[in-house]
């Protein structure tokens, strides 16, 4: 049967989300013959509408619904209703993710047995290991295009990257190049070139970039068995009593209250909506959400220990020429205690527009000392902090007890304490990227606080045993054998890396899964 | 309303206070004329026009907007660009208006018999803000001021930041990998 599929037809997989992990589920899905219904609570922008400017791009893309945080993050402080970067439009956080496309290392798999258990620090062994997603991971690589994989040749270096290169060499760090990027060097795949136009995070213009939104799911719909609903909240999702998942009651466009029936429900709605929806799913027979026997749904919220340090020098940069996060230094991501902390990170270029470096260098901020840094804004280099956090139950999303949303739908809120790892690991990088400039002449360096959070993960994790989390090694509820998670909070640890190209990899493995789980009737 | 528009020049506007008792009573209000509604800046040909907000009250705004985020290369223009909002919300919300008459008047009182911008100094304008920094009222200036004033295009070359790209075909042929003095 073609689309638009029957809101009573119970033979679809209804995804919930159309990003990383949705999209590609859903594209991987309908590729096998699989109808597929994916409900976006965003609407659908396609690339040309994409807009050159900080704030009028976050207006039309980022998911600003009401959430509360808490914790003694400065987000809740400077940001209190603004705990996450992300987007809500068809396409999800793949139309605003900068493109790093870096694979796990092998203790990343393993960091119960490899830091050991840490006071305040719930780790936990990922159920598979890196050589059980190596296949998954090259495959993805080939789907994005990832720079410096398949003979595909690395960005050229912008300034900003050139700064950083010239700071690496003065360091004697021995990893520093361009990046994996899921941005095309080269035409490939129906997609341009990057033209080096910056606004990598306002939706890349050209196409460039990857995307779900202009690969996976016009792929996915060309094979006539996927559909895409923007504009549909999805709310709850609904159960038999026998315990499967039936169907997800959405909101549309006009905010009536819909149900689409399904065979099989995936969620991918991020690491802060997902579990939101799990929670909210209640019923008498799961007085705890949806999957979550455990205890274990909203626990765990990782967000990577970020930070930034921007350096000023004497003559002129231009860092937001180019490509933002072309560039890279890989040495310090990996896992030596005796810096202070267990795991490591990754220094990758970054630059904000005037507009956001105001809002985001030191927020709260005035007077000489911030002004006199943003006067030499065009002399400005900037990289990005990106390290393995320590999943902490504490840090978790919960259902607010009193905010409504427009569908009645109790609000998110995001607690977050940073553990005492994850400070250690902050201020190692904030040293290392100041010396770095240092080393190249900055006359100033400023190491900025993070930004509210892109990378949300971790809060419907995957365990080995149904006890520890909430899905399988397939991304599977130990509970509800027909509901899966697709997103990054299926990771059971964060890693050090960007977490995108893990999804996507995740997310073909999943479709194979459940396409082999369909055939053979056990779902 | 509130428009910004070129103004006479001073001479022909006959402002309220004149440009010499406003350098009589000394301070940086000097370089801003009240005239009926609008506060005129005879030096960079511009005014603004109060409709809710006392233009007095306003023309302490724009100081304190400085004081703020001090640029001393980004000319008064864009800081009365960027706090003109205040008199807009203060028309709509009697509380804002409320709030920010208030505050300006606190800020005048803490600020000894000349008014805040009575104080020549920018260091002592600064200790009396900082006096205030955690209060609505402050906050309600500095954040409206993040997008405000930073948010402005006509400021971003001030700073040497470009802007839009995508219409000129990015940076490939534009100097994104420029930099010499490396």
């Amino acid at each position: 049967m073609a689309p638009p599929f029957d809101l009573n037809n119970d033979g679809v997989v209804v995804i919930i989300g159309s990003g990383a992990g949705g999209g590609t589920l859903g594209n991987e899905l309908a590729q096998k013959g699989i109808d597929v219904v994916m409900l976006e609570a965003g609407a659908r922008h396609e690339y040309e509408d994409f807009i050159n400017d900080e704030w009028d791009s976050f207006a039309q893309l980022a998911w600003t619904d009401k959430r509360t945080t808490s914790g003694d993050w400065r987000v809740a402080k400077d940001f209190p209703n603004l705990p996450a970067w992300i987007v809500k439009a068809v396409g999800g956080s793949t139309t605003h993710w900068a493109g790093a496309s870096l694979r796990f290392q092998e203790h990343e798999f393993k960091t119960l047995s490899t830091y050991g258990k840490l006071d305040g620090a719930n780790l936990l062994d990922w159920p598979i290991t890196l050589a059980e997603l190596e296949p998954y991971y090259a495959k993805a690589e080939d789907k994005l295009g990832v720079t410096l994989t398949n003979n595909i040749p690395g960005l050229p270096g912008n300034n900003n990257f050139k700064v950083m290169k010239a700071g690496a060499d003065k360091l004697g760090y021995k990893e520093c190049h361009t990046g994996r990027m899921a941005i095309n060097s080269e035409p490939r795949d129906d997609r341009n070139a990057c033209q080096q136009t910056g606004f990598c995070f306002q939706g890349c213009k050209w196409g460039a970039k990857w995307s779900t939104l202009y690969s996976e799911i016009p792929k996915g719909e060309a094979t006539g068995h996927l559909e895409v609903r923007p504009n549909a909240m999805a709310i709850k999702i609904n159960h038999d009593a026998s315990g499967k998942v039936t169907g997800v009651v959405y909101a549309d466009k006009d905010g009536r209250l819909r149900e689409q029936k399904a065979r099989i429900v995936a969620v991918a709605g991020n690491s802060i909506e997902s579990p939101r929806l799990l929670l909210n799913s209640a019923s008498s027979q799961f007085p705890d959400g949806l999957a979550n026997s455990s205890g274990q749904v909203g626990k765990n919220y990782m967000r990577h220990t970020t930070g930034s340090v921007y350096g000023i020098f004497d003559k002129p940069v231009h860092m937001y020429r180019g490509t933002t996060m072309a560039g890279i230094i890989r040495d310090e991501a990996r896992n030596d205690p005796s810096r202070g902390f267990v795991g490591g990170y990754e220094l990758e270029t970054l630059s904000l527009g005037l507009p956001f470096m105001a809002a985001f260098l030191n927020p709260g901020g005035w007077g000489r000392s911030f002004t006199t840094g943003l006067d030499h804004y065009d002399h400005m280099a900037g990289m990005w902090i990106v390290g393995e956090d320590m999943p902490r139950q504490e840090n978790r999303i919960t259902l607010h007890a009193d905010i409504k949303d427009a569908h009645g739908m109790p609000v998110a809120d995001v607690h977050f304490d940073d553990h005492a790892n994850d400070t250690a690991m902050r201020n190692h990088a904030y040293k290392q990227g100041s010396a770095l400039y240092e080393a190249v002449g900055a006359t100033r360096t400023f190491p900025t606080p993070p930004y509210p959070s892109t990378h949300n993960l971790g809060t419907n994790r995957m365990s080995e045993k149904a006890a520890d989390g909430v899905v399988n090694k397939h991304g599977q509820a130990h509970d509800i054998k027909n509901l899966f998670v697709s997103d990054g909070s299926q990771f059971t640890t964060g890693g050090a890396e960007n977490p995108t190209l893990t999804i996507v990899s995740l997310a073909i493995r999943q479709a194979e899964y459940i396409a082999g789980q369909m055939s053979a009737k056990s779902i | 309303m509130v428009t910004i528009y070129e103004s006479k020049p001073v001479h022909e506007t006959k402002p309220a206070l004149s440009r010499r008792e406003l350098l009589k009573r000394g301070g940086v209000g000097a370089l801003l004329v009240i005239s009926g509604s609008a506060v005129i800046s005879p030096e960079h040909a511009w005014g603004l026009e109060t409709s809710a907000l006392k233009p007095e009250t306003m023309a302490t705004l724009i100081q304190m907007a400085r004081d703020i985020y001090p640029h001393d290369q980004v000319p008064d223009k864009y800081y009365a660009i960027a706090v003109k909002a205040h008199d807009e919300q203060a028309g709509k919300d009697p509380a804002h208006k409320d709030l920010i008459e208030k505050g300006i008047a606190d800020l005048d009182l803490k600020s000894g018999k000349g008014g805040y911008t009575g104080l020549g100094w920018e260091e002592q304008r600064v200790a009396v803000l900082r006096d205030i920094q955690d209060t609505p009222f402050f906050q309600a200036v500095r954040g409206g001021l993040v997008v405000g004033l930073y948010n402005q295009k006509e400021v971003w070359p001030i700073f040497g930041y470009e802007g839009e790209s995508y219409s000129k075909g990015g940076y490939m042929a534009r100097g994104f990998d420029d930099i010499e003095w490396l």
